[in-house]
Parts: structure tokens; sequence; C-alpha cells
């Protein structure tokens, strides 16, 4: 795949990170089939970082875990760079996610059996050019809490080691599904700016999904859903720093 | 370095330890009980045929009245003999010590001059007796043991009617008797049985049979027809009062031996492969389950790039880690109890020497089936999670679906709190696991009923054998048949009741190509004292002519009541010791006879007949074998003390001693075995039921944690897991019931030996035993995962999961 732009020259021209067309997302559940996408057309560009908004059971995650190689479309297409998607077997798909892709999810997903070192370190064990584990962890304001088991972390503290855990890898992309979901507003506020930070200090393309109108301030561009596809787009003419967001 | 997810198995193995080691004992269990039964048997066969072989244990033995020592060339020269041994042996009275009731001794000579060609003895201690001294005698080892005789020990023993003194000089062992059994006795007492070894120019002093002998036993070359030289030895030793050459497989040490360690065998072959299969079954349910849990973190390990393969790795790293503790615990109990068995085999028989057989066969299939099912039971799971797309498997489980009983509208449902229906509705929504849990449960107290109803079917048979059939309180054996005026002799003894006398031949049985060699017993009508029993263990009348026969008999002979048999008499006394030339190449009589009817019996090859026909039969003047007596238990002393005096008798056999000593066997060998086995299923039975409560609790912690957000207390909360769990214990119970009553009976198919059968008895109380432990272990493991739902943290719970 392409290898690595820097942030200043996406500024320039920036690349086509991601390319959907016409993406649908049907799942069959006994009695009746549940339209979960039904033709979503979106481009992401490198170095964006890109807030989708949205009512729940609107398809948000459903593209997201479609883009991040989580889930397998029903129709449409999707590309990653050059490379579609939608085409890639389960092997492929494994190795896509390995490479490229970072992900955080509302609820966290660590693992309890590892601290937070060791947490971070199951994906640098995996990745090409990883971090150290502390220096990840440091990106998000975790260096004293290095041995901590998730249990003895507050849900902020867990949401940062598991954004350590997905940018430790140096992906290209950072999926995050309702980041600040489980969080309170202040506690927000850190993941927040653990994302900005990381999005503009690596230039990494993040895509962040959110039902919080406020947070929709700290990205360059807005995406809105409503029943499976994408209703409305805009770019942010100014943007908030995440301290500044209130909820 | 260790890899993180190598971390992770560590800290998942101390995490899930309780369930892991559950499951490990489990698979412990059918490991040990594999490796100790066969272990047990190995190195028991292994101890016989080093003994056999070493101590040239003979292959063809008969016994004659008097031959002379000419015929033992004679012998030599039948094709297929390579060695032959002759001795003098009789039986003898001993009047010991201390001892009120006499013993029996079989007297027999060892060559003067030479080394014994077959059948040594091990000499344990001291030395043979001096040649021609009639004073010395060499005794077996558990007689020496049983009444505490060192060297120079002294007691009497009536020799052809003359009372002697004896003196120990040795101590020894031989592989003819390492099964040793006093006539007419049911198990061995050694206390009232003894080996005696004397000088055979003694011996032949005493009884009268210089230059004879009157029991010889042969050894036969490789690929030699044993048949065909029984038949040929038959022949030789006719004229000289030969009662019927035998092989191996009738002569008595070898023939208990044999079936004891078919026995054993099949023991090995029925009981492990079934505690193998269901610990395997308990695992893989048990596994499966375990894993499923994991879902969500298979999915995550997907989602964060790992492979499957890689994935599956560490799941199967998990399995195998528990699986080899499993081992490992079977593997050193499975030895150990082996080891243990073994010795208290070894105390019953009478081997000089153990060898211990291992064998790394059996490790090695014990632990490649554990293996094999433990994994086949994870990689279900895993390869489940595995297949799921990670964002499907990292999200909660949609909410089942639940179906409505359809009973709701009944008046008892309506008084049932919701709390009910809800553990009512969650075994109905998953029928398959209810299923298996149920049957896992069930299969826990299977194994116990069947390691529980031998002592069952044993005890029904000691008291079929002592109350219904045999009840006489003594037997005496005489030397050789007696005149019917004997009755009134042993009538007049003191102490005596009431006698019956008994006649046995021992004859050969041929129906069609099939044949056999066994005795005929003889009694009188009417006989109370000892009784025939029918099928149905009723009573029943010898029929005036005809023969009586037990179930094994008539399979072995594949006859049916009114087939005809030949029954050929070899226990001829007409041609007693005579040269009578006229007798020279006769055949034995021969007669047809019907088989009057098919009887039960547990012990032995029976056959009855009447013992007037039996006499006429013979053409000779009424004659009996031995008496069974009743006698007053207050004037024991007496009579035993005129017996002691008798020189006709050879013989008694005690019904009480053999009754205690039946008893006491019993409560060693079997309960030993049987509390191995029972402490393994009640481990079964622990591990099955407290995994799935674990589970249960892990699989529906939020659903808990909920109800206890709701406000229901914690009673309330463990009420809905322990009720389902009662219902599933109570449904298990009577197909626990049902599938312990199938393999108890394989268990008896296997115990089957021309020796004795094993009624099959299951009594109500081995069932209600299996299911109190059942229960006892359901609500121990139940209490446990209580304590577990008592401390629940609701907020945790509830945290992480919308
Ligand atoms: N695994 C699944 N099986 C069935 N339906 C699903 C599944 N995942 C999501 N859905 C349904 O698809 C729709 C979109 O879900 P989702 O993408 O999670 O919405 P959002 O993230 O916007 O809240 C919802 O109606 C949801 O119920
Ligand atoms: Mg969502």
């Amino acid at each position: 795949m392409a290898a690595r732009k820097t942030k200043s020259k996406s500024k320039a021209k920036p690349d086509i990170m991601f390319k959907v067309e016409g993406l649908t997302k049907v799942y069959h559940t006994g009695e009746l089939d549940i339209h979960a996408l039904s033709g979503v057309d979106l481009t992401l560009y490198e170095g964006e970082l890109a807030v989708l908004l949205g009512p729940s059971g609107s398809g948000k995650s459903t593209l997201l875990n479609i883009l991040g190689g989580l889930d397998v479309a029903s129709g449409g297409h999707a590309w990653f760079r050059k490379d579609e998607i939608t085409q890639l077997g389960e092997r492929e798909l494994t190795r896509y996610r390995r490479d490229h892709v970072g992900f955080v999810f509302q609820f966290y997903n660590l693992i309890p059996s590892l601290s937070a070192r060791e947490n971070v370190a199951l994906v640098t064990e995996i990745s090409k050019y990883p971090m150290k584990p502390e220096e990840a962890l440091g990106l998000v304001g975790l260096d004293h809490r290095l041995d901590h088991f998730p249990a003895q972390l507050s849900g902020g503290e867990q949401q940062r080691v598991a954004i350590a855990r997905a940018i430790a890898k140096r992906p290209e992309v950072l999926l995050c599904d309702e980041p600040t979901g489980a969080l309170d507003s202040k506690t927000g506020v850190h993941v927040l700016k653990a994302l900005t930070s990381v999005n503009e200090e690596l230039g990494t393309t993040t895509a962040v999904i959110t039902h919080n109108m406020a947070i929709a301030d700290i990205a360059h561009r807005v995406f809105h859903f409503g029943d499976g596809k994408i209703t409305k787009t805009y770019t942010n003419k100014r943007r908030v720093a995440p301290d500044k967001v209130q909820w | 370095m260790v890899s993180v997810l190598d971390k992770k198995l560590l800290r998942d193995m101390v995490r899930l330890w309780a369930q892991a080691l559950a499951i490990a004992l489990v698979m412990a269990s059918g490991v040990s009980t594999l490796i100790l039964a066969v272990g047990a048997y190995r190195s028991l066969e292994e101890t016989r045929s080093a003994y056999y072989e070493r101590y040239r244990f003979a292959d063809v033995f008969a016994t004659a009245k008097r031959a002379p020592e000419f015929v033992e060339r004679q012998i030599l020269e039948i094709s297929g003999v390579a060695a032959a041994e002759t001795r003098i042996q009789e039986f003898a009275l001993l009047d010991i010590e201390g001892m009120e009731q006499p013993a029996t001794g079989l007297a027999m000579s060892l060559p003067d001059h030479r080394e014994q060609r077959l059948n040594r003895i091990y000499l344990r201690e001291g030395r043979l007796p001096e040649p021609g001294r009639v004073d010395e005698v060499t005794i077996n080892e558990a007689f020496a043991v049983a009444h505490s005789f060192k060297l120079g020990a002294k007691f009497h023993a009536i020799l052809n009617g003359y009372k002697r003194p004896l003196t120990v000089v040795g101590i020894a062992l031989s592989p003819e008797f390492i099964y040793a059994i006093g006539p007419g006795d049911l198990i061995p007492d050694d206390r009232r049985f003894a080996d005696l070894w004397m000088s055979e120019k003694a011996m032949a002093a005493m009884f009268d049979l210089d230059g004879a002998f009157n029991s010889i036993s042969l050894k036969l070359l490789r690929g030699a027809r044993e048949a065909e030289v029984i038949k040929q030895l038959d022949d030789v030793l006719e004229r000289y009062g030969g009662t019927g050459a035998y092989g191996r497989k009738d002569q008595q040490s070898h023939a208990f031996l044999d079936a004891e360690l078919n026995q054993l065998k099949s023991m090995a072959q029925v009981i492990p492969p079934i505690f193998l299969l269901v610990s395997a079954f308990l695992i893989n349910i048990t596994l499966t389950r375990l894993i499923a849990l994991e879902r969500e973190q298979i999915g995550l390990l997907k989602a964060l790039g790992y492979r499957r393969f890689t994935i599956a790795t560490h799941y199967m790293k998990l399995i195998v880690c528990i699986a080899f503790v499993g081992i490992l615990i079977g593997a050193v109990a499975g030895t150990w109890l082996g080891q243990g068995l073994t010795r208290l085999y070894a105390d019953f028989f009478h081997f000089p020497f153990l060898i211990f057989q291992r064998g790394m066969d059996i490790y090695a299939i014990a632990a490649s089936i554990s293996i094999a099912t433990a994994l086949a039971g994870g990689m279900r799971s895993i390869y489940t999670a595995l297949t799921l797309p990670p964002a499907v498997a990292m999200s909660p489980p949609l909410p089942t679906h639940y179906a409505h009983l359809g009973i709701e509208k009944l008046q008892v449902v309506k008084h049932l709190s919701q709390l009910t229906i809800m553990a009512i509705r969650h075994i109905i929504r998953w029928p398959v696991r209810s299923g298996l849990t149920i049957l896992g449960i069930a299969m826990s107290g299977a194994l116990l009923i069947t390691a529980l109803f031998s002592l069952d079917s044993i005890e029904f048979m000691i008291d079929t054998i002592y109350f219904q059939a045999d009840r006489q309180d003594a037997t005496l054996n005489f030397t050789q048949e007696r005149p019917v005026k004997v009755l009134q002799e042993v009538e007049h003894l003191p102490g005596v009741l009431a006698v019956e006398p008994y006649r046995a031949v021992a004859v050969r049985l041929r129906h069609g190509h099939y044949h056999r060699k066994l005795a005929i017993t003889g009694k009188p009508p009417g006989a109370d004292l000892s009784r025939i029993l029918d099928r149905e263990n009723r009573p029943v009348e010898l029929p005036q002519s005809g023969l009586l026969m037990s179930e094994r008999v008539a399979k072995l002979l594949h006859v049916t009541r009114g087939d005809m048999v030949d029954v050929e008499i070899l226990d001829d006394s007409r041609g007693q010791g005579s040269l009578d030339a006229t007798s020279i190449g006769t055949r034995r009589s021969t007669r047809r006879l019907p088989v009057a009817g098919i009887i039960q019996s547990y012990l032995g090859l029976a056959v009855y007949m009447d013992l007037r026909a039996l006499n006429e039969m013979l053409d000779e003047a009424p004659v009996v074998s031995g008496v069974h007596m009743a006698i007053d238990d207050s004037q024991t002393d007496k009579l035993f003390a005129a017996i002691k005096g008798l020189p006709a008798v050879s013989a008694i056999a005690l019904q009480g001693a053999s009754l205690a000593k039946f008893h006491e066997t019993l409560a060693t060998n079997l309960t030993i075995m049987t509390t191995v086995y029972v402490v393994l299923s009640v481990i079964i039975a622990f591990g099955v039921v407290y995994n799935s409560a674990r589970i249960q609790l892990s699989e529906r912690v939020r659903e808990f944690a909920s109800l206890r957000v709701l406000g229901f207390t914690k009673a309330e909360v463990s009420h809905v897991l322990l009720l389902e769990l009662a219902m599933l214990v109570i449904a298990a119970i009577p197909l626990a019931w049902i599938i312990g009553y199938g393999f108890a009976w394989a268990t008896v198919q296997g115990f089957e030996s021309d020796l004795y059968s094993l009624p099959f008895i299951i009594k109500t109380d081995t069932y209600a035993i299996s299911a109190l432990v059942v229960l006892g272990a359901a609500m121990t493991s139940a209490l446990i995962v209580r304590r577990r739902i008592d401390r629940l943290d609701m907020i945790k719970a509830l945290k992480t999961r919308e």
C-alpha cells in the first residue's frame, strides 16, 4: 500500500484515504431484515479528523466497522487508498487491520487480565513500526499508570489506554466508536484531547462517532447520519479546541 | 521474552483456577482409572508369567491312586511332553495348638536327591526337609504368617491315620498355590489351609507308596496339543486309578488367578473407558462454554489484527494447560493407586515377588484421549468465535429471544414468581445445553451406581450361597469314598444335629464337540442342608434321573433342558490300583443322560444328580465322598476334637469361618476399589455441577446485576440460578439410574468365569446413595456459586455494557 505521507504534504493536496460508494448492510435477524446501511457514499481524506453524528441505530457503527474491516458489507464498495476493502477475504482483512487500522471502542474493550502497558504491548508485538508502549501511553497522558490493571483505572483512563493501544502501531487511520460515550464531560475532554493531538502530531486520519453535537465542533468535517444514510455533510469553518467543548 | 498473549494465558489460568481445577480433576479421574486398572492388571500378569517361567509351573496335571515309577517313562514318551515331575500328595487334617477347629493340609513329596523339575518351590526361609525325615516339613508362607509360625514351630498332622508331630524347617511359596483354597471352601483362609512339603522317602513310607506316585505334572513342548496329551495321559493312567488329567485352565490356583485377572481386565476395559468418556464429555461441554465466554476477547484480538491461527493457538494453549494439569494429577494418582491395588492383590494371592509393569503406552493413551477431547471441546467454540466477524463477536450477544412457555395461563403458573418463570424459560430456551448438563450430571450418578452395585451383587450372592443354598454348618471330606454307613458314625459324633451325604464324581461331559471336565455331585432326595436353587433362587428337588446343571455349564456345552449329554466317568473306583490285565485297553465307561433342568449357581461348574441314580450308574454299592452337617454351636470343641481323631476325614470346611473370611476379604479388596471409584465419581459430579453453575453465572452476570439494581435481594437473584440448577439436577437423577443400570449390566458381563458368575443386583440403597451424592455435590457447588452471586459487583457488571 501507499507509503506514509507527511502532514505538510497532505495540506497541499490531500490524498483520498477512504472512498465509499453505495454501501449497504442488511442484518438478517429471524423474522425481519434490518437495513443498517442503505446506500452510503462518502470520501475521507488523509490527515482529516471526521466526526460521524446521528441518532442511535442510524448505522454509524456499522459503517465504521466495515471501514475498519471488522464486518463485511452486503453491497456497494469501499476503498482504502487503492484497495477495495469490500473485496478482501478474511486473511487480507486481518492483515489490513493489523497494518493500517487503530480502533477505539465505547466500552474500551481492554483485556482485563493485562495491565495498561501489556494491553498496549498486545498490539506493538504484532506491528511493524510500533512505538514503545510507554511512549504511546505517554501521548495520552498515562505515564504514571503503566502497571495498573483495567479494573484499577477510571473509565477515562481505560479509554485513554485504548487510544494508546490504537495508536501505538502508528496506524494510518484511527476509528473511534463513541469514545466518550461512557464518560462524563471532564474525562471526555481528556480523551478528545488525546485524539486531536494524535491527529495533529502523527497525521493519523481519524473518524470519531458520537451522537453529541457539541463534539462535532472539533472535527474538520462532519457527517450526519439518519436511517442508514448520510443526510448532511459540512466542513467546520472554525474548529474548537477539545477543552472548550462543553456537554 | 514471554509474549503478552502468554502472560494473558497465565493470568487467565490464575483467574479461572477454580474452574480449571474442577475440569482438571474430572480429567484426572478418567486418566487415573485407566492407569490404575491397566497398571494393576499388567503388573499382576507380568508377575505371574515371570513366576511361572522361573519356577517352571507345569502345563498338565493328573492324579492317580497308585502309579508305579516306570509309568513316568511311559508318559515321557507321549509326544509333546517336555518334562514330567511325579510326587505323592495326600490331604491331612492338622491339629494346631490354640486352634479349636481342625485345619487341612495338602502334603506333597519333594524329591530327596535332586532338584524339582516342575512346580519348583521358592524357599523364603529355612531349608527343605531332610531325606527320610517324617517329622520335618516346609510350609507355605501364608500359613506360616497366619499362625505366626517361625522356623522350629511345631504342629500335628494326621497322616494316613496317624497323628504325627511336625517341625517347620522351611517356609516357601509355590507357583501351584498362588491362590490356595481348602477343599470345600469358597474363599481362601490361610489359617485353615496349608501346603506341606515333605521328604519323598518319608511320604512313601507313610502312605505305603514305595516306588510309586499318585500325582504327576507335565511340561509341554511349544506347540504341543494339550488336549491330545491329556487324552494319552488319561489312557496311560487309567489302570492306575487316574482321575482325569487336566490343563492349567482347570488347575485351581491358575483358574482363580486367571478369573481374577480377567475380572481386573474387564474392569480395565469397562470402567476406565466409561470414566474417560464421561470425563471427556464433561470437559467437552465445559470448555465449549468456557471458550464461548471469551467470544468478545476473541473478537477484540481479531480487531487488533491478530491472525486466526495465533488466536486459536492461544486458546488451545489454555486448554492444553488445563488438560496437562489433569493428566499430571491423574497419572500420579493412577500410578500410586495402581501400585496399591497390585499390592492388595499380591497379598490375597501369594507371590514371592512383584513386578510393577507400567508401560508408557497407557500414559500416552490416557493423555492423548484427554487432550484430544479437551481440544475438540474447546475448538468448537474457538472456531465459532473466530468465524464471527469481529464486530459481531465483540458486541454483546443480542438479547436472547425467549419463548412464552404456553402454560402461563395455567392457575399454578400464575402463582410462580417472575423469577421462577425466568429460570424455567432459560432452561427451555437452551434445550441442548440444558440437556447436556443433565446428561453430564446423570453420568456422574451413573458412575456411582457402576462403582457401588458390585457390593450389592456380592452381598446377594453371599446371602444366596450361605443362607439359601449351602446352609450346612460344616462339611467333612473323606480321604476316599466311604460306604453309606459312615453316616451313622458321623451322626453319633458329639454336637451333630443333622447329616446329609453327598458324592462327587469326576466326569467329562460331552455334547457334540463341546466337552468339559467337571464333577457331578450326587445328593439324596429331600436334601435340606445343601439345597439346589432354580434360576429364581427357589429350592428345587432333584429329579430321579437326569442332570441338573448351572446356566454356565449349559452355556459351555450348548445344551438346553431335554438335550442328552454323554457322561464319561473319570473317577472310577472299580479299577482302583488294579493291575488286572483284563482292564488294560478297556475304554472308560460312558453313559447318556438327559438334562433335566437348568439351575442357579454362582460358584463353579455345578452339575447335580440323584445320589442313588449316581451310585447305580457307577454300578456300585452306595458310597459317599463327604457329609454336610448341622452342628450344635455349644459343642463344637468336642466335635472338632473328635474329628481330629478320625483317620477317614481329610478336610473339614466350616461355613461360618468361610463366611467370615468372605466378608473380610470383601471388606478389604472390594471396599478399597469401590472407595476409589466412588471418590472419583464424586469428583466428577462436583466438577460438572460446579462448572455448569459457574459458567451460568458468567453468562448471566449482567442479567443478575440488573436484577440487583432493580431491587431484588441477593437471595432472590440466587434463586433464579439455584432453582434452574435444582431442576437440572432433579431431571438428571432418573436418567442417572437408567444409565447406571446399563453400565452395571455391562460390568457384570465381564465378571463371568467358570469359577463364579455375579448375579446382577442393584439395591434401592445404591440408587438412593447415588442420588444423594449427586444432590450433595450439587448443593455444595451451588453454595459456592451462591457466595459469588452475593458478592456480585453490580456497578462493575453494568458499567461495561449498556
Ligand atoms: N449484529 C447485528 N445484528 C442485527 N442487527 C444489528 C446488528 N448490529 C447492528 N444492528 C442494527 O443495525 C442498525 C444500525 O446499528 P448501528 O450501526 O450500531 O447504529 P449506531 O451505531 O448508529 O447506533 C440498528 O438498527 C441495529 O439494531
Ligand atoms: Mg453505535
